[in-house]
């Protein structure tokens, strides 16, 4: 396994709602917690990558931070900004441009759905005129279809949100921290037949940073390392079915998020099977059922006996979002991956307090997916 | 039926034939590959040389859900007193999946598989005015035009 690039550090500024503090202030408040973890200081970083969606170029944060001339990338791709700023990062440190670097990605959204603009979309304005803009939509038509394929229950979809909102509850830096049940989940207010309200995520505030050391250096600094042995990030192929689509093929594809789960498993010498902690996109209930398969860490259908017998829950064999996800976390899009490396990283340390898996965890995995079918896959370990 | 005086809700979506409205896709000429709304290029080989195809009427529910908040304005152009509906993807066979809303929002009507008609629905056009769009509604048994 390759050592070549550690984790020193993270920062995450809570997720929610925070009035008067912009995007590029809880930036710069994730970057100092993160170097602060990792004992540097701003300036001993030599490379940044990172970015938001709403809020902002991550890259005039540096104002905030102090202005030390370091190359910084600004990134703005999606639900795979985290994932596309460590990709960069990563790249840049294996190609040994920089020793020490950091990555950060903040949201702000304002309060509702997203709201697209089908133009920005490569779609006609027709799309958006009559009310098919939305991500809600697809979400709910592609766990519709894959509950009557694969057998999966309305009552399997109410027990992921609740065992989001109950690990929430264990995380100070959750937006949503009360424990929902599962009943409450199924009753609260049809949103798009089958995903209720509280099936669904919403989009928030929120920022977290890391600092990535080459391996070697890592050794000699004072932190307890994790590395990330593989990061990969995938567009979609023809014929998977994705996000804002007014046709997809009749001929089923490949999905991003299993393409980029396959060649991060596959890099670094890790299968699924070896899985101890896992964070999934979870726009939605059903989405995070669904990716467990996408991703090889359960087959298609398996999931409704695994959910029903706790295994997803923090302890139970194969811990999913253990943070409360983006159910319980809300959905700035810029911060979402990158709160996921960091969740995996303070599981990875034995940091992660009430909300610890057991057992000493040594190996993590995460997975982002966004539109217009993009995804990015880590897997991390001791 | 909407008047036919109302346009479109945008050119080169669909067109009304004596049959019955049709939805304009288009074809690859290289590899045959369908995709609506028409484009010039072939998302499966890549190739520049598409024909302008009309896709077939009527297909299988191959999902859906029910939209049941009023989407954000803009984009949406709908009442404002608004009326859940239904959206799914109908697989005309051998062509492509297509996107579209549905005539009722009623779940208990709906499920996967089931033969699917194309129709035609007003619709708010970017300026307000009176327009139409195209929908799929539950088709009833095959009728001699359909079967043609």
């Amino acid at each position: 396994m390759s050592e070549d690039v550690a984790i020193v550090g993270t920062g995450l500024h809570p997720f929610g709602r925070h009035p008067g503090v912009s995007g590029l202030e809880m930036a710069a408040i994730a970057a100092r917690e993160a170097c602060v973890d990792a004992g540097v200081k701003w300036e001993d970083i030599e490379f940044s990558a990172g970015g938001s969606e709403a809020a902002g170029n991550a890259d005039t944060s540096v104002s905030l931070l102090g202005l030390t001339g370091i190359p910084f990338i600004n990134v703005s791709n999606g639900c795979a900004t985290g994932g596309s700023a460590l990709t960069t990062a990563h790249a840049m440190i294996v190609a040994e441009s920089a020793d020490l670097a950091l990555v950060v990605g903040f949201d702000k959204h304002p309060h509702g759905a997203f709201n697209l603009l089908p133009e920005e979309w490569g779609i006609g304005s027709w799309y958006g005129e009559t009310g098919l803009m939305l991500t809600t939509q697809f979400f709910a038509m592609k766990i519709q279809r894959y509950m009557q394929l694969y057998g999966i229950s309305d009552a399997t979809l109410a027990k992921v949100a609740s065992k989001a909102f109950s690990n929430g509850a264990r995380n100070e830096k959750a937006w949503r921290r009360q424990p929902i049940s599962a009943e409450e989940v199924a009753g609260s207010r049809m949103i798009s037949d089958p995903l209720t309200q509280f099936m669904f995520c919403s989009p928030g505030e929120g920022a977290a940073a890391l600092v990535l050391a080459k391996g070697e250096k890592a050794s000699s600094m004072p932190v307890d390392p994790v590395y990330l042995r593989s990061v990969a990030f995938r567009t979609r192929k023809f014929g998977s079915f994705e996000v804002l689509s007014p046709s997809i093929p009749v001929e089923d594809g490949v999905p991003p998020t299993t393409e980029a789960a396959r060649a991060a498993f596959e890099e670094a010498g890790i299968g699924p099977e070896d899985i101890d902690v896992a964070q999934l996109q979870d726009t939605e209930s059903g989405a995070e059922i669904m990716h467990m398969a996408e991703t090889g860490l359960c087959a298609d259908g398996e999931q409704e006996q695994l959910i029903a017998e706790g295994a997803t829950e923090i302890d139970g064999r194969l811990p999913v979002n253990t943070d409360g996800g983006c159910l319980a976390n809300g959905e700035p899009i810029g911060a979402s991956g990158l709160r996921q490396v960091v969740e995996v990283v303070e599981q990875l340390r034995g940091r992660a307090g009430d909300r610890q898996v057991p057992n000493d965890p040594k190996v993590g995995f995460t997975h982002v997916y966004g539109a217009p079918g993009v995804s990015a896959c880590t897997v991390i370990s001791r | 039926m909407v008047e036919a005086a109302e346009r479109p809700i945008a050119e080169g979506l669909f067109v009304e034939t004596t049959e019955g409205p049709r939805l304009i896709g288009s074809r690859c000429r290289d590899c045959g590959t369908v995709t609506f709304p028409k484009q010039n290029s072939c998302a499966y080989c890549a190739g520049a040389d598409s024909e302008e195809h009309l896709l077939a009427p009527r297909g299988e529910l191959w999902t859906w859900t029910v939209q049941r908040f009023r989407p954000k304005t803009p984009p949406y152009n709908g009442p404002e007193e608004f009326e859940p509906f239904g959206v799914g993807y109908v697989e005309l066979p051998g062509e492509c999946r297509v996107e579209s809303i549905l005539t009722t929002a009623d779940p208990e009507e709906l499920r996967i598989g089931m033969e699917m008609e194309l129709t035609l629905i007003p619709a708010t056009g970017p300026n307000g005015e009176a327009a139409r769009t195209f929908a799929f509604a539950p088709a009833g048994p095959p009728t001699e035009r359909n079967e043609r």
